[in-house]
């Protein structure tokens, strides 16, 4: 995608191929020879299994929909007759439900590896920035998919998540009409979701191309977050990184499996299993549990506008933390100071999931959770805003290493890599 | 594998508190927050359970012979009763037992959905049918019920906090006497797992309810036990199915992860 190619067409019909459209060339130097750090840990295999959790979700969800009624009098009953009636029908909406939550926790690690090991500075801003998109768009479609089976909380869920439009003044109840089709949640809210569901994955798709583009510009970022300086520091792609890939995506989908084959409903909620019924609101209204700490956020603002505004605006500060790090060494590793801040903050979001599972009125030792969310949420964007910023400009990093082939070959690192 | 144990955290967290409401519960005679169901065993829990077959085909039986009087169970069919990780009854008898129950006739030849006195036409059902609903529609299961809707228990098993478990809790937990100071509810049951502890549905079992034809006696807790299995099998029939396929899948990953792994090692021999 970007550099001096090392494609060397070998037959004619290659080389007739290369003239024209140069597919195989884009190919084989994006994941075959592609110079890649070669102290990339676990926590980069994630991409990868990344991709694989995105190929899963079309690959099911497309044969969901072969089988699946977008009307609100069926689709509860069409999920149904897929669980029943449908050969293999239940593994593919296992496999599909539990897919999301695992495409989120895979997600989760990623994005929680980039903040760790700097990988949203420059020259990276835009990788980060196309991935906040991609989260955003993760986060629509799951919540569109989450409708679907036209359960209790997928309709309640929606009544409460399109409804915090209508605290925008003077327009909001406008465009929660707008967005519903109709005055309330009902059959064309459904209809226009279950479209959107099967666009956005597709648009999620182009993303990831772009997101993968701008990679491949600067190349990896790695855990010691100095830059490659050598041939070296690097080890082709394939075979160093795809058996890697692979091994670990294995591990992955060991774990994926034993969701789907001994624990399909440990990530669901008993009320999705009844009706949707417009006049019967569930005690407590939850939503899956990877938007569960934003939810906390929201929850934790008395004032709804305010509420959806904190709530917004925490994964809208995600955009600009290429700028709000000052550090000049983008590795966690070598930064005592805000490698503390860090780990507090993965126990702030934790917390803030733990607070938007509970309901509102809950205590834990006596304290009101709301209080504890309310915390949490301060210190997520003290994190960002406050932290970030300052600690970057006061602390004294570590001591960089070298070349990235002296720390892992160490001093006598002469020997190129095969 | 960090945000694995938040959402682990949240499970234990969940049940923690649980624990906390129950024990609250016990001790303050108003807060009427349902009991945390009994524990008891059955034989579909764990990675290799299965449905005991005597217990889903006796669990059909008080299905059929109680619970069906008010719930309706729509997502199930006569041709489910013969299907492998089910009752496995044999054909004839699940076509036997469809037979036995009448469904809405389609029009007859001169195009009447109703008989001379007005009543729609009835017709034994088949093995393709699904099991009919005791009231034509909510409104009449209503009036039926003093107000109350008989949920339909296709689904009852998974559509509960607590599953299988909450079911059984809330078939034998009738008959005990309220706390002092709390007020049972005209019309209504006493039943702490119930959330409320008032429930509209009168105490559906008895000892000897039904006759099982193969002599286990019919105790309250015997006959809820084998229902409640047929109701989980009618919340998951693929649920056996599902654990075997299982067993394989893992089987088979386990073995290529063995092989990447080899195969990793050797790549990354020199490299590091």
């Amino acid at each position: 995608m970007s550099g001096p190619s090392t494609y060397n067409p070998q037959s004619g019909f290659e080389k007739w191929i290369d003239t024209r459209l140069p597919l195989p060339r884009l190919l084989h130097d994006t994941v075959h020879t592609f110079p890649t750090p070669r102290n990339l840990n676990i926590w980069y295999t994630f991409g990868g299994i990344l991709a694989f959790c995105l190929g899963v979700q079309i690959v099911t969800g497309i044969v969901l929909a072969m089988h699946y009624v977008a009307n609100a009098n069926l689709a509860f009953d069409s999920v149904e007759s897929i669980m029943r009636d449908v050969n293999y029908g239940w593994m593919i909406r296992y496999v599909h439900a539990n897919g999301a939550s695992m495409f989120f926790l895979a997600v989760y690690i990623h994005m929680f590896r980039g903040l760790y090991y700097g990988s949203y500075k420059a020259p990276r801003e835009l990788i980060w920035i196309i991935g906040v998109l991609i989260y955003l768009l993760m986060m629509a479609t799951a919540f569109f998919g989450y409708v679907l089976p036209w359960g209790q909380m997928s309709f309640w869920g929606a009544t409460v998540i399109t409804n915090l439009f209508s605290a925008i003044p003077v327009v909001g109840g406008h465009i929660a009409t707008w967005l519903w089709g109709d005055f309330a949640v009902g059959d064309a809210t459904l209809n226009r979701f279950f479209s959107l569901h099967y666009l956005l994955p597709f648009i999620i798709a182009g993303v990831v191309v772009l997101h993968i583009w701008a990679l491949h510009v600067p190349g990896n970022n790695n855990p010691l977050g100095i830059d490659v300086k050598s041939p070296q520091d690097t080890v082709p792609f394939h075979p160093y990184y795809t058996v890697k890939d692979a091994f670990y995506l294995i591990l992955f989908v060991i774990l994926f499996a034993v969701f789907v084959f001994y624990a399909p409903n440990f990530f669901g909620n008993p009320d999705n299993y009844q009706q949707a019924n417009p006049l019967v609101t569930p005690p407590d209204i939850v939503p899956e549990w990877y938007l569960l700490p934003f939810y906390a956020m929201l929850r934790s603002i008395p004032n709804k506008l305010m509420g959806v505004i904190v709530m917004g605006g925490a994964i809208v500060t995600l955009v600009f933390i290429p700028w709000l790090d000052t550090s000049r060494v983008r590795s966690c590793r070598f930064r005592p100071l805000m490698k503390q801040f860090f780990w507090a903050f993965l126990v702030a979001c934790v917390i803030l999931g733990y607070c938007g599972s509970q309901s509102v009125d809950a205590t834990i030792v006596g304290i009101p959770l709301v209080w504890v969310a309310r915390i949490c949420s301060l210190y997520y964007y003290a994190f960002f805003w406050l932290i970030l910023p300052i600690v970057g400009l006061i602390e004294t990093p570590k001591k960089l290493p070298a070349s990235i082939a002296q720390s892992v070959l160490g001093d006598a690192a002469a020997t190129p890599a095969e | 594998m960090r945000l694995n144990k938040t959402s682990l955290g949240f499970a234990l967290g969940l049940a923690a508190s649980a624990a906390l409401v129950t024990t609250a519960s016990a001790q303050e005679t108003m807060n009427t927050t349902r009991l945390h169901p009994k524990d008891v065993s059955f034989s579909f829990e764990g990675p290799f359970g299965t449905y005991d077959r005597g217990a889903l085909q006796r669990g059909f039986q008080v299905y059929k012979e109680v619970c069906a009087a008010c719930h309706g169970a729509q997502h199930l069919a006569f041709h489910n009763l013969a299907e492998p990780g089910g009752p496995e009854f044999t054909e004839a008898q699940a076509r036997a037992l469809a037979a036995s129950v009448k469904v809405p006739a389609g029009p007859d030849d001169k195009g009447n959905i109703t008989d001379e006195n007005g009543q729609p036409l009835m017709r034994p059902a088949t093995l393709a049918d699904h099991f009919p609903s005791p009231f034509p529609n909510e409104e009449a299961a209503r009036a039926n019920n003093g107000g109350a809707l008989p949920p339909d228990l296709s689904l009852i098993v998974k559509a509960r906090e607590g599953g299988a478990e909450y079911v059984y809790s809330i078939l034998t937990g009738f008959h005990m006497t309220p706390p002092k100071g709390f007020k049972v509810v005209d019309g209504k049951y006493y039943n702490p797992y119930f959330e409320g502890w008032n429930i509209s549905m009168p105490p559906p079992l008895s000892n000897n309810s039904v006759t099982y034809s193969d002599g286990t006696k019919a105790t309250i807790e015997q006959e809820a036990h084998d229902v409640t299995t047929f109701l989980a099998w009618a919340s998951e029939p693929k649920m056996e199915e599902r654990k075997r396929a299982g067993f394989g899948v893992l089987l088979f990953l386990i073995v290529l992860a063995g092989v990447f792994f080899a195969a990793y090692r050797k790549v990354w021999k020199d490299a590091h």
